[in-house]
């Protein structure tokens, strides 16, 4: 097989503590050797990184493919297409698709048409319950058998606490990883943005912090009864934070995410009416921002995802409440980590550790690093490229985000697939 | 975006979503203009021909009886042809979304929509949507705004009290769930009164209220003190099953307006209410009909108000004649 050569790129390698000028050699597809900046090594191909970043793709915890079942919104082939774009190399796919992902036949169906795509790795989370419906228990050890990485109940909640009792139980059982998003329904409702200030101002239906932190505290006290791995998925909060802070002290193994977009918009930002800005958890105080930004700096929260949520136009048409949730973040991923590091304090490594090397830990993934003898999973980005939110910059099916026409800068322009380019940048500018 | 939406290049009114964004002297206008039509409407012929040949669908998708018969009298009285669409009982309930619902209306060459409907932000919507030489008129949005009442409240207290300098205003009930109570606290604010409080238990009270411009309080001796103008929100009888209260009896001891209990208030105090009033429920019968009372003053002046703002936004499009 063909031998690659990335040269002269900063290799930043938080798994191994590497952060570099230097060249990365692939050969059958892993990682072969990394070469100091002045080697003059070459290879039947070589792609130049002279002022970019070379890192372990991402490792994605949660993107919608839309398919099977909202084809409208999006399909495993252009959504896969995007992740590749968006630099990432692995991804969780949650159970939510029609129908859900709660039989083998489904996990079925979906492994064989990503492998077809051809990009990233797709891992399926099974279903917790049988139609997400919170009653019953899907049949856990067959969607692991089938290959399920983990279980979850997507956005949905069960239905009561003893419900989740026996779940985590019953995935313990199995050794069985439980992702869960933390809401309490009924304090929930219908709301559609963040309890305070601006949804007050514009008469939208809130919804309270306490309706993540009081699920989420619910959750950490069965993770104790029960021994189950938990992680939580897409906190919002500064409760949420606190709440994870002192579970971890205490000696809990827990882990948690944290949605991209999070750590960088807030109430405040949410131009009126705009359903684009329309996000469940919904978008917080500057005070939770600041809670997230800081709990992501001190390892309170261990990964970031993008919680991409393609949707087709007539979803995001209507008057706010009625329209759907959800944004498509997948290709804003590097833009906004590297304003996270260069705005925010939190440095790059680190930024970059919690797209890679922690979401596979979090998995129990070997992947995630650039490891000799890994599979080269590679994402390489320029960090100066400036590009605008426009079609012809973008893979995904769905536009909907609050970036859409904006400039950022960060730019993915090579993925690298076990060794085989699942993206390149066509027409840097 | 709120401001660009409802005005011109030339800041002149083209929709009327809410009063958010708006200048007091354009909200100072909308009252002089009503003002005219007020003195107009004390004649025998009732009609000028400003909208002549003009079509405005009023476009209800939540029931209405007031807010509806006030904007049909505003725009015959404009000259202008209106029809009245009750889409709470048609296309939407057969399944047809909104955006094809206004479709539809707008390719029968209509100038103006009247819109009511159940949430938040849908007249903002649809004025997004719909074609440029359409103005659209917010006429209540879920708890968002109904800019038209609340200048019609905004008329009613200067007819009483002349200048908005120096009021105090109290806003007595369920504040979290009224578009009302939000339009009004965002005129008062624009037009330079500088005391508005609320007065509601916590359950109706919506998150961080201060932040709109207001004084929160839980008392209603307290809280009416020596006020200028007292305005009765209405209690919605489903309050009562969603634990928002303990009964209708306790509200009405705690926060329903008596005799006893507006004595707190200024001698000359005036009392409104948007209406439907529920009598014994947030307000006593003997001050809903007593001296104070500005209740259907503020009705008949909802037409006047509403005959200046349509009038307003369709000469900001080069309609009106």
């Amino acid at each position: 097989m063909s031998s690659l050569l990335i040269r002269n790129g900063r290799i930043i390698d938080p798994a191994n503590n590497i952060d570099q000028i230097g060249s990365l050699s692939i050969k059958d597809g892993k990682i072969t050797e990394l070469l100091s900046a002045d080697s003059n090594a070459t290879a039947d191909t070589v792609i130049d990184a002279s002022g970019q970043i070379i890192c372990p793709g991402f490792i994605d915890l949660s993107v919608r493919l839309r398919e099977p079942g909202h084809s409208q919104k999006g399909s495993i082939v252009s959504e896969t297409r995007a992740a590749a774009a968006a630099g990432v190399t692995s991804l969780c796919l949650p159970p939510d698709t029609k129908p859900t992902i709660d039989t083998p036949a489904v996990v079925e169906f979906i492994k064989d048409k990503a492998e077809k795509a051809g990009y990233p790795q797709v891992y399926m989370l099974g279903a917790l319950s049988q139609g997400l419906a919170g009653n019953d228990l899907s049949n856990l050890f067959a969607l692991k058998q089938a290959g399920c990485i983990a279980v979850s109940n997507a956005g949905n909640s069960l239905n009561n606490l003893l419900i989740l009792r026996r779940a985590m139980e019953y995935a313990a059982t199995h050794d069985l990883l439980v992702i869960y998003r933390a809401n309490e329904t009924s304090l929930s409702g219908k709301g559609c943005a963040h309890e305070g200030a601006v949804a007050s101002r514009y008469g939208l239906p809130g919804i309270p912090t306490a309706a993540e932190s009081i699920a989420l505290a619910q959750c950490l006290e069965l993770a104790e009864l029960t021994g189950c791995r938990l992680h939580i998925s897409q906190i919002s909060c500064k409760q949420s934070v606190i709440k994870l802070q002192q579970a971890k002290k205490y000696g809990l193994k827990i882990t948690a995410d944290v949605a991209i977009h999070q750590l960088h918009l807030t109430e405040n930002d949410v131009i009126p009416f705009d359903s684009n800005y329309h996000v469940i958890p919904p978008f917080r105080s500057q005070i939770d921002r600041q809670y997230l930004r800081d709990g992501l700096a001190n390892g309170t929260i261990d990964a970031i995802c993008s919680d991409h949520q393609p949707h087709d136009l007539d979803a995001k048409l209507g008057a706010f409440p009625e329209t759907e949730a959800g944004i498509a973040s997948l290709e804003t991923l590097v833009p906004l980590m590297l304003e996270l590091s260069q705005q925010h304090g939190i440095a790059l490594n680190h930024a970059i550790a919690k797209l890679t090397q922690q979401p596979a830990n979090i998995l129990g993934l070997a992947a995630g690093t650039l490891s000799i003898g890994q599979a080269a999973d590679v994402c390489v980005f320029d960090p100066n490229a400036n590009w605008q939110v426009n079609r012809q910059n973008w893979h995904s099916a769905g536009i909907n985000t609050p970036y859409w026409q904006q400039n950022l800068r960060g730019r993915v322009t090579h993925t690298l697939q076990a060794g085989q380019l699942s993206f390149k940048l066509e027409n840097p500018q | 975006m709120t401001r660009h939406l409802q005005l011109t290049e030339s800041g002149k009114l083209k929709h009327f979503l809410t009063i958010e964004g708006l200048s007091k002297p354009l909200l100072t206008e909308i009252l002089d203009t009503a003002e005219s039509f007020v003195d107009m409407s004390e004649h025998q012929v009732k009609k000028v021909p400003l909208l002549r040949g003009k079509t405005i669908i009023n476009l209800f998708f939540e029931n209405s009886t007031r807010t509806r018969t006030t904007f049909e009298l505003a725009a015959t009285r404009l000259s202008a042809d209106v029809l009245n669409m009750n889409i709470a009982t048609s296309a939407t309930s057969k399944g047809e979304s909104l955006l094809d619902t206004i479709r539809n209306l707008e390719a029968m060459q209509v100038d103006m929509f009247v819109v009511r409907h159940a949430l938040s932000g849908a007249a903002h919507f649809i004025a997004q949507q719909t074609a440029p030489h359409i103005s659209v008129i917010n006429a209540g949005d879920g708890q968002h705004a109904h800019p038209t009442q609340a200048m019609l409240d905004m008329f009613t207290i200067r007819q009483h009290k002349k200048q908005f300098e120096g009021l105090k205003v109290a806003i007595v009930g369920d504040i979290l769930h009224s578009r009302v109570a939000r339009s009004q606290i965002l005129a008062l604010n624009t037009l330079g009164v500088t005391d508005v409080r609320v007065i509601a238990p916590k359950t109706l009270l919506p998150a961080d209220v201060t932040s709109m411009g207001v004084t929160a309080l839980h008392d209603m001796n307290e809280g009416l003190n020596d006020v200028d103008v007292v305005i009765m929100l209405r209690l919605q009888k489903e309050r009562m099953n969603s634990a928002f209260l303990p009964s209708e009896s306790e509200y009405f001891r705690c926060f329903g307006l008596s005799e006893a209990k507006l004595k707190h208030a200024k001698s000359d105090v005036i009392v409104m209410h948007p209406g439907p009033i529920n009598r014994g429920v947030e307000i006593a019968s003997s001050v809903a009909d007593g001296s104070h009372s500005v209740i259907l003053q503020q009705v008949s002046n909802g037409i006047a108000v509403r005959m200046a703002v349509m009038s307003m936004a369709m000469q900001s499009q080069g309609g009106a004649a």
